[in-house]
């Protein structure tokens, strides 16, 4: 038996823990054209917002489901409570927090991250926001953080959001889109006004807790030319028994010579389905940043893309993704260069192990207009025992003979000689293993925020803990 | 007193050859030993099987260190317990700095946090003894290392992790005359300021130099020809193996 002892601190149960939570009135399972109308009345929706949704039930019901990647037939949606209300209404104060949420985002380190750096926190507790609270300096600046439901009735935000709300992502790209635009709930609303540079992310935590819980949050982010922002994403859910499901909408507009980046650490408990969309359109000279690392779920499809719509348009995407037991985790990233001189960069890592299986899906799209553009697409897998898959699946589609296109994947196993190097100098097998795996992770860790990067080694060693004998 | 290393009637096999047939050695505290023999003896499989690595598996006879069985003890433990190897070949851990990794590695074997000020100063000032240059000190574990830097980065180790007993395997191997100058005075170091014993692997002479050898041992195809003194050292220098190999057979 292995023993642990660097990762002491790392505890399953941190992860784990759950508090009873006393809602009230969960709504029936399934979804009916009813059911739509109740929500979009809770919600005190615009009109345009009801008949947006009810026209999603529509499409969600006419879109056959997704017969391709990994398996999703033990999903079902009608079972799936689509739609919990908390009882507690947003909270400026963090004082005016429930005290048994409050504990649930002080396990998960949030009071203390947005005391150290962070701007604002748009945490959302099943689908309700409970604490929403921006930075005095934040506001100055001009740029508004808010939670999408309040922005909607706001004079000053309300035809930007209908302007842009769900037209990046059509609720006709696929089933769960549709699915998102009927019943989605909670989510972030940033406004980054021109030439507004915020030096300080803002970070948004959002967490399954109520049982049989779906989520469908969606975030929206607009920045104006030449701006600068940083946007945090971190999800982290307890241990569930029934199938849960994330679906989730993120849609990113980026101005001209604005600079967006994008990151997110995922660690959805072990029986969620992650169905989540993430899409970026970047106009002239812009540039989008994604920094992803996919580390729960039990399924997960998620290719966050970005269309480079603009002259100059730039992409980068740097991904890692954890799949152990019982976890098929297909990831990757989807590159569109709709105009000369764009330019992509994907660098991805997965490790699998234990039986896990990593797919990595890339596409890039290259039209007959993007003359002089440049991609380059890196991945590397790692696989950490002789029972876990992993599989690249890159697919390129260039339509002009003036672009600059490569391609490089290497797939690995861990080196028995490392792990006995380092085991030489005290090291457990354990520790080892994880050690390797963090350095094979390193490039994605230095591109997080510190306490990120810490998160994310942490759940490296949570993943590695017990790989050993 | 239990001596501090004892080998006993040792075999070892990889896969369903064996390489070492009833190996005895008997190393004490503050000792110098060193272990010869030709090309393909076994030097290096006797020293990763003290270290306990799993490709090879030992059949027979026991391993003891300070009087506690280690045969079936896996590296770790017996890194924890005093015995450290200076691998022949390094290997490079990609994405983990050179302070990363001796940090962690201190922690582990002596079983004590150690504060991050303390640690670099002491890694401060043995790089300096060993010549090397502080931006090593960040860079990651042995990548893109020459051959020198990498040995140098082994006795770096061994100083900062002060075994009680050090395999050192052919250490000196591809290193240019100054190299093995710092590389020597690292390994005098380790002797003056800790009394932790060595094994030195090497058919080699010049990293003896240096040292007070007091017993030497020859292998050849894996079983021991000879035992003797530092008067072992000149003899194979003047004579060779022949010798021990016409023995053999």
């Amino acid at each position: 038996m292995a023993e642990k002892i660097k990762v002491d601190d790392i505890d399953r149960s941190m992860y784990d823990f759950r508090y009873e939570d006393n809602v009230e009135d969960h709504l029936t399972t399934g979804i009916s054209p009813e059911m739509i109308e109740e929500i979009s009345k809770e919600k005190n929706d615009p009109d345009w917002m009801r008949e947006l949704r009810l026209k999603c039930l529509d499409i969600y019901n006419k879109t056959r489901m997704v017969n391709w990647g990994p398996s999703i037939k033990e999903l079902s949606v009608d079972e799936i409570v689509t739609y919990i209300r908390q009882k507690n209404r947003m909270k400026e104060n963090w004082d005016e927090v429930p005290e048994n949420i409050k504990e649930t985002f002080e396990r998960l380190g949030i009071p203390q991250a947005e005391r150290e750096s962070l701007a604002g926190v748009g945490a959302q507790y099943d689908s309700e926001l409970v604490y929403h609270n921006v930075r005095k300096e934040v506001a100055e600046s001009g740029v508004v953080y808010t939670d999408l439901e309040s922005a909607m009735h706001d004079e000053r935000y309300k035809d930007m959001i209908k302007s842009h709300f769900m037209k990046l992502v059509p609720p006709t790209d696929h089933k769960f889109a549709a699915l998102h635009g009927a019943v989605w709930s909670g989510g972030s609303f940033v406004y980054v006004p021109k030439g507004v540079k915020l030096d300080i992310p803002l970070q948004s935590y959002f967490r399954l807790n109520a049982k049989g819980a779906g989520q469908f949050e969606h975030t929206l982010i607009i920045l104006e030319e030449d701006s600068y922002l940083h946007f945090i994403e971190g999800c982290s859910a307890p241990k569930y028994y029934k199938a849960g499901l994330h679906a989730g909408c993120v849609e990113l507009y980026v101005a001209k010579g604005a600079k967006l980046r994008y990151s997110t650490i995922e660690n959805w408990s072990k029986n969620m389905y992650n169905l989540n969309t993430k899409r970026a359109l970047v106009e002239e000279n812009g540039s989008v940043e994604w920094v992803s690392g996919s580390f729960g779920s039990h399924v997960s499809y998620l290719y966050p893309m970005s269309i480079l719509n603009g002259r100059g348009a730039s992409a980068e995407f740097t991904g890692i993704t954890f799949a152990g037991e019982g976890q098929e985790l297909d990831t990757g990233t989807k590159i569109i260069h709709n105009a000369p001189d764009t330019s992509s960069y994907v660098n991805t890592k997965s490790i699998s192990k234990s039986g896990g299986a990593s797919t990595f899906r890339s596409a890039i799209v290259v039209k007959e207009n993007a003359v002089g553009s440049r991609s380059s697409v890196n991945c590397e897998s790692l696989m950490l025992d002789s029972i876990s898959r992993s599989d690249t699946v890159p697919v390129m589609d260039i339509r002009t003979k003036h672009a600059d296109v490569g391609h490089e994947a290497r797939i690995g196993r861990i080196s028995s000689d490392a792990v006995f190097y380092l085991m030489s100098r005290g090291l457990s097998e354990e520790e080892a293993k994880a050690m390797i795996v963090r350095g094979f992770a390193d490039n994605v860790s230095k591109e997080l925020p510190l306490e990120y990067a810490v998160e994310m080694n942490n759940l490296i060693g949570l993943e590695m803990n017990g790989s050993a004998g | 007193m239990a001596s501090l290393l004892k080998v006993e009637d040792l075999n070892v096999t990889v896969g369903q050859t064996e390489l070492l047939h009833g190996i005895d050695l008997l190393i004490d505290q503050n000792e110098t030993h060193v272990l010869m023999g030709p090309n393909g003896a076994g030097k290096s499989t006797l020293g990763s099987a003290i270290m306990g690595s799993p490709e090879y598996t030992v059949t027979n006879g026991r391993i003891l260190f300070n009087g506690d069985d280690i045969t079936h003890q896996t590296a770790d433990k017996r890194a924890k317990k005093g015995i450290f190897l200076s691998f022949q070949t390094p290997v490079e851990i990609p994405g983990i700095t050179m302070t990363e990794f001796l940090r962690n590695a201190c922690e582990q074997v002596s079983g004590k946090r150690m504060k991050l000020w303390d640690f670099r100063k002491k890694l401060k000032a043995t790089m300096q003894l060993l010549e090397m240059d502080e931006e090593y000190a960040e860079r990651e574990l042995n990548v893109g290392f020459s051959g020198g830097e990498k040995k140098k980065a082994e006795i770096l180790q061994l100083l900062m992790l002060s075994p009680r007993l050090a395999i050192l395997d052919e250490t000196d191997s591809g290193l240019d005359v100054d190299a093995v100058r710092t590389v020597s005075k690292g390994i005098e170091e380790f002797r003056r300021t800790t009394g932790g014993s060595l094994l030195v692997i090497t058919h080699n002479v010049k990293i003896l130099d240096s040292l007070s050898v007091d017993k030497t041992h020859i292998l050849v195809s894996g079983s021991i020809a000879e035992n003797g003194g530092s008067e072992l050292v000149a003899d194979v220098l003047q004579n060779g193996f022949e010798r021990f190999i016409n023995k053999e057979s």
